[in-house]
């Protein structure tokens, strides 16, 4: 598989690998995906009081372009509200890193990590 | 020692320096170019004593007479050559095929092809160690079974079938029996004289020959017969025609002469680097070894790390060339069918790496590669949900996941 030097760097250094504090009430999660699928991507965020993305962490499961889109992600949701993170796209992902087509999936499953996370976020808001 | 490390010898193997050097000697003006099927003239003559010299040397790896020899290019073609062959020779005495479903795509996508042309063909499991369950392949024998077809040796296990049994077998219900030896030759004893198989594929490059040729074993007595598919001059005893390549063949006789007598070292110096291996990485939690140790042969060494996905694995460890189970690293975006077939689930089918050593592997590179799989299997597993789900004791069947 020919990925990018940005797919490669991220696989090598990942940036934001953790864990956070699940029962911090600012702290929520969203995992995504399936062990027999070959991909399993699970975003933290920690949400200030203001609504901003203060701190974001990632593990993930998967092959190269799933740890390094959601290694991407972890960086691009920092400091940003819960609309503008709702607003990435996969495609932005797939853009950034150059994946292949074969590997548009890992991009859709970071988006859906996000989207994952920030409803995970509000219902805990809610309770 | 150079890195990458290569240990993909299931894949392929470099040509042995003995090999090419007499394969050089067959190609330009000053050597042996001649055409072995040109009778007028000595370029065609001493091409020719070439080319029964190379036969003799196949033949006597696996002890065979060298009349039953049939030059191909590649085990595919043999695969091919002796599937579709014996099928459409004996179609009228029945219409029903045996294969299993752990062969190479070379022998699955021809009986597929054979189902297009109306033939039956079953596909059998095999049991957890990816052997087969001799009872229950008697139990699929019929009356209108003409064929069973079953690997030597696994390409992705290294485990070894019974084929003098099953050779056995056909041959008391007088069904043609074809073996795909590709990655037996060498590595594994092989009588012609006392197993009862009537065609075996071989490939050059499996045993330090060059690519683009191997050959078909067709038996002589009781005589195995096949309709050819390749069609032309008539070469090869009408069963494949085309002009003998004479550097590729003599290359392949080479390599054969060179795995007779090199047998027992080569066997010896692999055993000794896969005891090697197999100790120093079977100690860490959660690894799983594929197939079975007791019967296989040395070369080949698969296993799993759970929660560690095969494509990222490989990525770290880019310094050794193996290849992986693993979807992501196929262009088929599915499992190793192989692995699933031994009822591994879907998880470990994709988390599983398989090593090939070889003849040129080092206790050197045997040790950097136990070192590189303990640092990026503990990197990686640090970066797993799932590794930590299973270490806070979560039962990851009992997750209800998003399958996407």
């Amino acid at each position: 598989m020919a990925y990018s030097d940005k797919v490669i760097d991220h696989v090598e250094n990942p940036r934001n690998v953790g864990t956070l504090d699940k029962n911090d009430p600012n702290v929520a999660t969203g995992m995504v995906g399936a062990p027999a699928c070959g991909d399993v991507m699970k975003l933290q965020i920690k949400v200030s009081d203001e609504g901003v993305i203060e701190d974001a962490k990632f593990k993930t499961y998967g092959c190269g372009s799933a740890i390094a889109s959601s290694s991407l992600v972890t960086e691009w949701v920092k400091g940003k509200t819960l609309d503008q993170a709702a607003e990435i796209k996969n495609t932005d992902i797939t853009a950034e890193l150059e994946l292949p087509p074969v590997k548009i999936h890992c991009s859709i499953l970071a988006e859906d990590a996000i989207q994952a996370a920030i409803a995970d976020y509000k219902s805990k808001q809610a309770k | 020692m150079k890195l990458p490390i290569y240990l993909d010898y299931a894949a392929t193997t470099p040509v042995d320096q003995r090999v090419a050097d007499e394969m050089m000697q067959c190609l330009t003006m000053d050597g042996n170019f001649g055409n072995p099927a040109s009778r007028s003239h000595r370029f065609g003559w001493q091409a020719e004593e070439l080319i029964d010299q190379a036969r003799n040397d196949i033949a006597d790896l696996i002890n065979a007479d060298p009349r039953e020899i049939v030059f191909t290019s590649g085990a595919t073609e043999s695969n091919n050559l002796a599937i579709k062959g014996a099928a459409n020779f004996y179609q009228k005495k029945g219409k029903h095929v045996i294969t299993v479903k752990t062969e190479h795509k070379a022998v699955i996508d021809t009986c597929r092809e054979l189902e297009r042309q109306g033939f039956e063909v079953t596909y059998m499991d095999v049991e957890e160690n990816g052997l087969l369950d001799l009872k229950k392949l008697e139990q699929e024998m019929r009356d209108d079974t003409i064929l069973v077809s079953v690997m030597h040796v696994n390409n992705e296990l290294g485990v070894i079938q019974d084929i003098a049994t099953i050779g056995e077998m056909c041959r008391e219900r007088k069904i043609m029996f074809h073996v795909d030896g590709a990655q037996s030759a060498g590595k594994v004893a092989i009588d012609m004289k006392q197993l009862k198989v009537d065609f075996m594929s071989f490939s050059g490059h499996k045993v330090y020959g060059p690519k683009g040729i191997g050959a078909l074993y067709v038996r002589r007595k009781p005589r195995a017969r096949l309709e050819a598919q390749m069609h032309g001059g008539g070469h090869e005893r009408g069963m494949r025609s085309g002009t003998l390549a004479t550097h590729q063949i003599v290359g392949m006789g080479s390599a054969f002469r060179v795995a007779r007598e090199d047998f027992e070292k080569d066997h010896a110096h692999i055993s000794a680097l896969r005891k090697r291996l197999v100790d120093g990485i079977m100690d860490m939690e959660e690894v799983y070894f594929n197939g079975t140790v007791d019967q296989s042969v040395p070369g080949i060494v698969n296993i799993s790390f759970n929660y560690v996905e095969g494509e990222s694995l490989l990525m770290a460890v880019k310094d050794i060339a193996v290849s992986s189970g693993s979807a992501c690293t196929s262009a088929s975006l599915e499992p190793s069918y192989v692995l699933r077939a031994l009822g591994r689930n879907d998880e470990l089918a994709h988390s599983s790496i398989r090593f090939s050593i070889g003849r040129f592997t080092t206790e050197e590179e045997i040790d950097y590669t136990i070192k590189l799989i303990k640092d990026s299997i503990g990197r990686l597993r640090e970066m797993s949900p799932l590794w930590e789900m299973f270490k806070d004791g979560i039962d990851l069947d009992s997750v209800e996941w998003a399958h996407h």
